[in-house]
C-alpha cells in the first residue's frame, strides 16, 4: 500500500490514538503524529511512557482502542500484520535459532513468491549490506551479538519495505558496539532512503540518530522536535528535564512582557526569562537554564541576569570543569566551565557572580 | 499537558477476525471441558425421584467416614514418607543417596489397583508369606495366630501412600534445594543445629510445597477406584459407582458426585491458601549444590535402610511379583489375547495424545497470540478436568453425549432412515473425550512451559516478515517446542494408559484394555493371568520418570532454572 501514497501526505499518521489495556487505564491517550516519507523519527521516553505500546500498534501486533493510524494515506487497522509489510528489528534479535542466516534472510522473500535465484541474490545483497557477505550459512547462534543484530537489521530490509520499526534495537550491545551501530544504522536509513521509526529510552542515541524526536510521558507524545530544538528549546518542564542536563528554579511570574517574563524566586531574587509555556501574573512556573550556558564572573551585564553563587564543588574533566554550587535557592546547580585559557578560578566556599542570557532561560510549566 | 481522556469512549479492545477464530477455539474447549461437571450439576439440582435424604441417611454417612478415614491417614503417611526421604537425600549424603534421589520417584509408574492386587496376593492367607509364616511354626488355620488384614482401610492407606508419596518428595525436594543457599546457610551461622534449622527454617519454608504435594497426593486417592474396592473401603468415589452401576440411580450418583466435587474444591483452596505468600520465598535466584553433609556409619545405614524401604514397598516387591507372574504366563494361551489388549490401550492412548496436544496448543498459542485478560482465566478453566476424578468425570462426559446420541440418531432417522444408535457414547469416542478432558491440564502445562522460553518476539518478527499466526506457529513456534509436545504426548499417553474408573464405566460392550483386563481378573481372583498387562501398564509407566528425574537433574545441573518451576509443570495436574 506504500506505494500510494499520496503526495503531500504524511507517509504515518496516527490520528486521535488512544489505547487502553484494560478498558480504564490509557496507556496512550490521544496521540497524534505524522512521520513524511524517508523521515528517521525516534519515539523517546521513560520505560511504561507508551512509546512501544505505540509501535506495536503501528505494526499490528495490538489494536487501537480508539483513532485510527494510516499507512501511505491507507487506513491500516484491520489489516493483520503480515500484509502490512512493515519491517521490524526487536529487541534481542529475534532470529529463527533453528535456521541459518540465509535461510532467516530469505524466509521473509519466500512468502512473496520469488524465484529462488532472486531470492539469493537479495538475500546476499541485504547481507553485504550490512558486512556479513560470508556468513549466509552460518547459524544463528554462532554469530556474535553485534553480527547478529546485524543479521536482524537486514532481514528486516532484505524484502524492501519502505518503513521499518525498531525497538530498542541496540539495548543488549555494549557501549562501543552501539555507538558503531547507531551510525551504520543511520548511514543504511541514508542510503536506502526508508522511512524508520526508533523506539529508544537512550536519549544520546535518539539525538545521535534521529531527524526528528517524540518524547513521550504518560502516554502523551510532549514534544515532536529536531534534536536541537529538543535541546534548546524545550517546551514543558518534562522535556527540560528528560533531556540532556537541565538546571532548575522554582518561582512566580510577577509581570510578562513582548515574550518575556519577570519571575520572582523562591530563594528571593528576582529574573527575567523568555516566557515560554507559563500563565499570567502570580502563576507558579519553573525556569529551565543549561549549565553550559551559564558564565561566571562575566566582564559585561548586558541582557544577562546576574545572581550570586557559592561554589561547592569543581570537578576536573579535562575539557571543561564541572561546578556544583548553591544559587537561587538550589545547592545542586552545575555550570559547566570550558576549560578556556584564563578562565575564572575555582576556589571551593568562594561566592562568585553568575550570569546567563535572558533568552537562554526558559520559563516553563511549574513541576509541582 | 494535553491529555484528552474520553472514559465512556473506552472498550474491549475490538479483535481482528484472526483473533476472533483462537477465540472461539479457545471457547469451544472451554465448554467441552466445563460440559461435564454442569451436566453433573444439573442432574443432581433437576432428579425427579429425590433420593438425596435417602442418600444421606444411608450411604453416604459410611462414605463420608470412609474417605476421610482414607485422606487423613494417606495425608499423614505421603507427608512424612515425602518430606523426610526428599530431606535426607537433599541435605545429606551416605550411601546410594545419589541414587536415591531418583529411584524414591520409581513408585510413581505402579497405578494404585495393581499396587492392591499384589499386596493382596503377597499378604492374604493363601499368599507366600503368610504360607510361609504357617510352615515356619506350624500354625495351620488363621485362628492360630494373628496377621494384620491387608483387605482394610488400614492396607488402603499403606497400598495407596506406597505409591503417592513421590508427589510430596518431588515437592519437598524442589522446596529444599531452592531455599538452601539463602536461608540454610544463614540458619547455620547462627547457631541453629540440623534438626532446629529443619524445624524452624526448612520446614515453615517449605510449607506451601508441602501442602502442595499431598494434595495431588490427596487427588489421585479420590480418583483410586480399584483398590479402595478390592479393599473393601466404601469410599465415596465406590459409592458413586456402585450408586450408578448397582442401583442404576444417575441421579443419585450425581447427587453424591457434587459432595465429591465440594471436597475436592476444598482441598483446592487450602493448596492456594497455602501458597498465597509463597512469592516472598525465593529471595536468591542462585542454585548451587548443597554442601551436604556426610553421615558417619550407623546414621549412614539407617539412611539407607529408611530411604530404602518406600522404594521397595512401592516399587519392587510389586514389580518382582508381577515380573515372577508373568514370566511364569509367556506362551500360556492366555498369552495371545495380550496383544489385542495392548492394541486398545495404543489406540486409546494415542489418540487421547494427540487431541490432548492439539487443545493444549490451541489453549496455549492462543494466550500468546490474543492480549484479552479474561483469556488467562479461561484456559485455566480449561484444565479443571484434572481435579475431577475419572469416576464423576465419565458419568459428566456420559450425560450429555447421550442426549446428543439421541438428537443426532432421531436426526438421521427422519432424515435419512438410518439409526445411529450411540455413535458417541457407546464407542471409544467418549474414552478418548474423557481422557483428553481430564489430561489436558498436563499437555498445557508442558506446551505452556515450552513456549514460555521462546521469546514472543521471534513470533512477532514471523509476521512482520509475512506469515499468518498460522503460519508462523507451523513454520516457528512448532519446530522450536518440539521436545516440550513429545514430553506433552508422552505424559498424557501414560496417564491415559494407566487410566481405570471412567475407562471402566466408558468402555464399549465387550471392549477391554490392559487395565480393564488387569481390573476384571482381579475380582475373579485370577491375578496370576493379569500379570503381563499389569507389568505392561508399569514398564510404560517409567517413562514419565524418566523424563521427570532427568528434568529435575537438567534444570539443576545446566540451565539453572528455579527448581520450583520444573515439578509442578509434570506433577500438579497428575
Amino acid at each position: 500500500m506504500s506505494d500510494k501514497a499520496i503526495e503531500g501526505q504524511p507517509f504515518v499518521r496516527f490520528d486521535k490514538v488512544q489505547k487502553s489495556y484494560d478498558g480504564e487505564i490509557l496507556v496512550v491517550k490521544n496521540l497524534n503524529l505524522d512521520i513524511p516519507q524517508g523521515e528517521f523519527v525516534t519515539m523517546l521516553g521513560p520505560s511504561g511512557s507508551g512509546k512501544t505500546t505505540c509501535l506495536m500498534m503501528l505494526a499490528g501486533f495490538e489494536p487501537a482502542t480508539h483513532g485510527e493510524i494510516f499507512l501511505g494515506g491507507q487506513p491500516i487497522n484491520n489489516v493483520p500484520p503480515h500484509k502490512r509489510g512493515i519491517g521490524m528489528v526487536f529487541q534481542n534479535y529475534a532470529l529463527f535459532p533453528h535456521m541459518s542466516v540465509g535461510e532467516n534472510l530469505a524466509f521473509p522473500l519466500e512468502v512473496r513468491g520469488m524465484s529462488k535465484d532472486e531470492c539469493a541474490t537479495k538475500v546476499q545483497r541485504a547481507l553485504d549490506m550490512v558486512e556479513l557477505g560470508a556468513f549466509s550459512n552460518r547459524m544463528p547462534a554462532q554469530l556474535s551479538g553485534g553480527q547478529q543484530q546485524r543479521v536482524a537489521v537486514a532481514r528486516a530490509l532484505v524484502f524492501e519495505p519502505e518503513l521499518i520499526l525498531m525497538d530498542e534495537p541496540l539495548g543488549a550491545l555494549d557501549k562501543q558496539l552501539r555507538e558503531q551501530m547507531q551510525y551504520e544504522i543511520k548511514h543504511i536509513h541514508e542510503n536506502l532512503g526508508v522511512t524508520v521509526v526508533y523506539v529508544t529510552h537512550d536519549q544520546s542515541e535518539a539525538l545521535t540518530m534521529s531527524d526528528r524526536i517524540a518524547v513521550f510521558n504518560d502516554g502523551v507524545v510532549q514534544q515532536l522536535s529536531s534534536p536541537s530544538d529538543l535541546y534548546e528549546r524545550p517546551d514543558n518542564s518534562f522535556v527540560a528535564q528528560f533531556i540532556g542536563e537541565n538546571n532548575r528554579f522554582d518561582g512566580k511570574v510577577t509581570s510578562v512582557s513582548r515574550g518575556n517574563c519577570k519571575v520572582k524566586l523562591d530563594s528571593g531574587e528576582t529574573v527575567e526569562a523568555a516566557a515560554i509555556n507559563v500563565g499570567g501574573k502570580g502563576e507558579r512556573t519553573t525556569l529551565s537554564l543549561r549549565p553550559e550556558r551559564i558564565e561566571i564572573n562575566p566582564k559585561s551585564k548586558a541582557g544577562r541576569n546576574v545572581i550570586k553563587g557559592k561554589i561547592e564543588e569543581a570537578i576536573y574533566l579535562g575539557d571543561h570543569i564541572r561546578t556544583r554550587m548553591t544559587a537561587g535557592g538550589s545547592s545542586d546547580f552545575i555550570v559547566k566551565v570550558p576549560n578556556t585559557a584564563g578562565h575564572t578560578p575555582l576556589e571551593e566556599g568562594k561566592t562568585v557572580n553568575i550570569a546567563w542570557l535572558t533568552e537562554d532561560c526558559r520559563a516553563l510549566d511549574p513541576i509541582v | 499537558m494535553k491529555t484528552n481522556i474520553v472514559k465512556s469512549q473506552i472498550g474491549a479492545a475490538p479483535a481482528r477476525s484472526g483473533s476472533r477464530l483462537w477465540l472461539w477455539l479457545v471457547g469451544v474447549i472451554v465448554l467441552i471441558a466445563i460440559v461435564p461437571i454442569i451436566a453433573i450439576l444439573v442432574i443432581a439440582i433437576k432428579s425427579e425421584n429425590n433420593i438425596w435424604p435417602h442418600l444421606v441417611s444411608t450411604v453416604l454417612p459410611r462414605a463420608a467416614f470412609d474417605t476421610a478415614l482414607l485422606l487423613t491417614g494417606v495425608g499423614l503417611l505421603t507427608l512424612i514418607t515425602g518430606t523426610s526421604t526428599a530431606w535426607l537425600v537433599t541435605m545429606y549424603r551416605f550411601p546410594g543417596s545419589r541414587i536415591f534421589s531418583w529411584a524414591l520417584l520409581l513408585p510413581l509408574a505402579m497405578p494404585t489397583y495393581i499396587m492392591a492386587y499384589c499386596y493382596v496376593e503377597l499378604l492374604d492367607f493363601s499368599g507366600p508369606v503368610q504360607a510361609a509364616l504357617r510352615e515356619l511354626t506350624g500354625w495351620r488355620t488363621s485362628r492360630d495366630y494373628w496377621f494384620p488384614e491387608i483387605r482394610s482401610t488400614g492396607g488402603a492407606v499403606f497400598v495407596i501412600a506406597s505409591v503417592l508419596y513421590p508427589y510430596v518428595y518431588l515437592t519437598a525436594r524442589s522446596a529444599f534445594l531452592a531455599q538452601s543457599v539463602c536461608v540454610l546457610d544463614v540458619s547455620r551461622t547462627l547457631g541453629a543445629g540440623p534438626w532446629s534449622s529443619f524445624r524452624h527454617v526448612a520446614i515453615p519454608l517449605a510449607r506451601p510445597a508441602l501442602v502442595a504435594g499431598v494434595t495431588i497426593a490427596l487427588m489421585e486417592t479420590l480418583n483410586d477406584i480399584g483398590a479402595v474396592e478390592f479393599f473393601g473401603v466404601r469410599t465415596l468415589t465406590v459409592t458413586i459407582y456402585t450408586t450408578w452401576l448397582g442401583r442404576g440411580s444417575l441421579s443419585g450418583a450425581a447427587q453424591l458426585a457434587c459432595v465429591l466435587l465440594v471436597i475436592i474444591m476444598v482441598l483446592l483452596w487450602l493448596e492456594r491458601w497455602s501458597r498465597r505468600n509463597q512469592r516472598f520465598h525465593h529471595t536468591s535466584g542462585k542454585y548451587h549444590d548443597l554442601p551436604a553433609r556426610q553421615l558417619g556409619r550407623w546414621p549412614a545405614l539407617a539412611a539407607s535402610l529408611f530411604c530404602a524401604a518406600p522404594i521397595m514397598a512401592g516399587f519392587f516387591v510389586p514389580a518382582s511379583l508381577l515380573g515372577v507372574y508373568a514370566y511364569a504366563r509367556i506362551g500360556t494361551p492366555d498369552s495371545g489375547s495380550f496383544l489385542g489388549l495392548a492394541g486398545n490401550s495404543l489406540l486409546l492412548s494415542m489418540s487421547a495424545a494427540v487431541a490432548a496436544i492439539l487443545a493444549g496448543l490451541v489453549l496455549v498459542y492462543a494466550r500468546r497470540l490474543v492480549s484479552w485478560r479474561p483469556l488467562h482465566a479461561l484456559t485455566r478453566l480449561a484444565s479443571i478436568g484434572y481435579a475431577v476424578p475419572g469416576t464423576v468425570l465419565a458419568i459428566g462426559v456420559l450425560i450429555p453425549l447421550a442426549a446428543l446420541d439421541n438428537l443426532i440418531d432421531g436426526w438421521m432417522t427422519s432424515f435419512f432412515g438410518i439409526s445411529t444408535g450411540l455413535i458417541l457414547s457407546g464407542t471409544i469416542f467418549a474414552l478418548v473425550l474423557t481422557y483428553t478432558i481430564r489430561f489436558l491440564a498436563i499437555s498445557h502445562g508442558a506446551i505452556e512451559a515450552g513456549l514460555g522460553k521462546v521469546s514472543p518476539n521471534l513470533s512477532l518478527a514471523a509476521r512482520t516478515l509475512g506469515r499468518s499466526a498460522g503460519s508462523t506457529l507451523r513454520e516457528i513456534d512448532l519446530p522450536m517446542i518440539r521436545p516440550a509436545l513429545v514430553t506433552a504426548a508422552l505424559l498424557v499417553f501414560v496417564d491415559s494408559m494407566k487410566e481405570l474408573p471412567a475407562t471402566l464405566l466408558l468402555r464399549p460392550f465387550n471392549f477391554e484394555t490392559l487395565a480393564t483386563r488387569v481390573y476384571t481378573y482381579a475380582s475373579i481372583e485370577r491375578f496370576e493371568d493379569a500379570a503381563l498387562p499389569a507389568l505392561t501398564i508399569v514398564a510404560v509407566g517409567l517413562v514419565p520418570v524418566i523424563i521427570l528425574s532427568a528434568t529435575i537433574r537438567l534444570a539443576f545441573r545446566k540451565d539453572r532454572i528455579q527448581p520450583t518451576s520444573t515439578a509442578p509443570t509434570l506433577s500438579a495436574h497428575h
